[in-house]
């Protein structure tokens, strides 16, 4: 177990039954995930699933109410100042001083930080084309965007969190935005949490997802793992749930046929070859829809199951 | 230099399409042999996408055996391109346009005229062996 201080070989992120109750109402329960450092994740859920719950205790801002989280190898209740000096965090309306100019914005990082990047800072801004001198209030939304990003990449922190960061701006701001972040990325290792409601914009971004619905992780992992891990079925009517390989994650009938969206392990999947069935590759989007269109209810009851089923098929599995 | 494209509405993964089109331009001569391929960066900034996708696009045209990464200088071209000279390229290609035109005009929709060439192929194969 990886817990050393540095973080070199330590999760970026690890969450242990993490939940938060607000009152009567659990914003996040039972979230179990183990990020890798240098992933680019992105969260996707609707509205309440529990998105921002779980972005602000990963950063410190909220307290949980049971489980843990840690940050490459930090636990929350650690000293602020080190789980600040791990994570920067860009929030859905880039609150920054409205008075104060560009230049003032970046002497507050750079007392803030002890390993603020002045010199990133401005260059950036050069490249951008965005006077020091100007004041925040009378930038454009894109430019604040820009702004609110700049300083949290001069922080210099292996951890980058964006909160609907995009949401507000324009496709060409929005697109402009994002370039810059994924040329952050490279070659230093930065892992990046992405919360978004724009899936068909994921794809291209993210190589690890977490799709949360009604406060708890329906599906996370590698994005390639999870795509290899669903098919697309089209089988006859009338053909039960219990009859197809895997949980059934999102179905559509038709006259004729029914097409299915299955989850199962791989064995399960080599064993398709039905007469008369036809078994597909699932897309990003396809796959993320599908589990957002779930209900809850649903969701719970399946897991819940698979749960309680564990063990014993898994084994089963793996002999046949 | 060389510059990839990304079809969002596809459906193929980004790391694939980056693939695909590297061996296409082998296909065609627009890539060659020792041609550099733009930097891991360069394409993430360029097409707003994931560096890690590059990087595991271009690792698997490395176990391709179609481009190798050169520590310090950055991922060149290492196949030979399988393409026939350029302007024999140049003539065939003039002379499928024509023959497509001439298709269209006859009422022929593009799935007939991809069957079509599916059958000749066909057999063509049969008359040789």
């Amino acid at each position: 177990m990886a817990h050393d201080d540095a973080g070199g070989s330590a999760p970026a992120l690890r969450a242990d039954r993490l939940g938060r109750r607000y009152g009567q109402v659990w914003g996040l329960r039972d979230c179990t995930l183990e990020v890798p450092a240098g992933a680019i994740v992105g969260l996707v859920g609707p509205n309440g699933a529990g998105k921002t719950t779980l972005l602000e205790m990963i950063i410190g801002l909220l307290e949980p109410t049971e489980g843990q989280v840690s940050v490459f190898g930090a636990a929350a209740h650690a000293h602020m100042a080190a789980r600040l000096a791990r994570v920067s965090y860009v929030a859905q309306d880039h609150p920054l001083y409205r008075d104060f100019s560009v230049a003032d914005m970046f002497r507050l990082g750079r007392a803030m930080n002890p390993s603020w990047d002045h010199g990133m800072a401005q260059a950036r801004m050069d490249t951008l084309g965005i006077p020091p001198k100007r004041k925040v209030k009378t930038l454009s939304g894109g430019q604040q965007a820009q702004v609110s990003l700049t300083m949290a990449l001069a922080k210099r922190t292996p951890l980058l969190v964006l909160d609907e960061p995009v949401s507000s701006l324009d496709p060409v701001a929005r697109l402009e935005f994002m370039r810059d972040v994924m040329a952050s990325a490279v070659g230093t290792g930065l892992t990046v949490i992405i919360a978004s409601h724009v899936v068909s914009e994921l794809e291209r971004l993210c190589d690890w997802l977490i799709v949360l619905t009604g406060g708890h992780v329906r599906l996370a992992g590698p994005v390639d793992d999870l795509l290899a891990a669903h098919r697309l079925l089209t089988v006859p009517r009338p053909t039960s749930d219990a009859e197809l390989p895997g949980l059934t994650i999102h179905r559509t009938d038709s006259d004729r046929h029914s097409t299915v969206l299955v989850r199962a392990d791989a064995a399960r999947l080599q064993a398709l070859g039905r007469p008369g069935w036809q078994a597909d590759p699932v897309g990003f989007e396809q796959l993320v829809m599908a589990y957002l269109q779930r209900s809850p209810q649903t969701a719970a009851a399946d897991d819940t199951a698979a749960a309680a089923a564990q063990p014993r098929p898994l084994a089963k599995e793996v002999t046949r | 230099m060389f510059r990839f494209r990304l079809d969002g509405s596809s459906g193929v993964p980004p790391y694939l399409q980056l693939v695909h089109q590297v061996r296409q331009s082998l296909l065609l001569g627009y890539l060659r042999e020792g041609d550099r391929l733009p930097t891991v960066k360069d394409v993430a900034s360029d097409l707003v996408i994931n560096p890690n996708t590059v990087v595991k696009a271009y690792r698997q045209l490395e176990h391709e055996g179609l481009a190798g990464g050169r520590p310090g200088q950055g991922t060149f071209i290492t196949a030979s391109s399988f393409a026939v000279e350029p302007e024999s390229n140049q003539a065939l290609r003039a002379s499928l346009e024509e023959w497509l035109r001439t298709a269209e005009e006859a009422g022929m929709s593009e799935e007939a005229v991809t069957a079509l060439i599916a059958v000749a192929r066909h057999d063509m194969r049969k008359e040789k062996v």
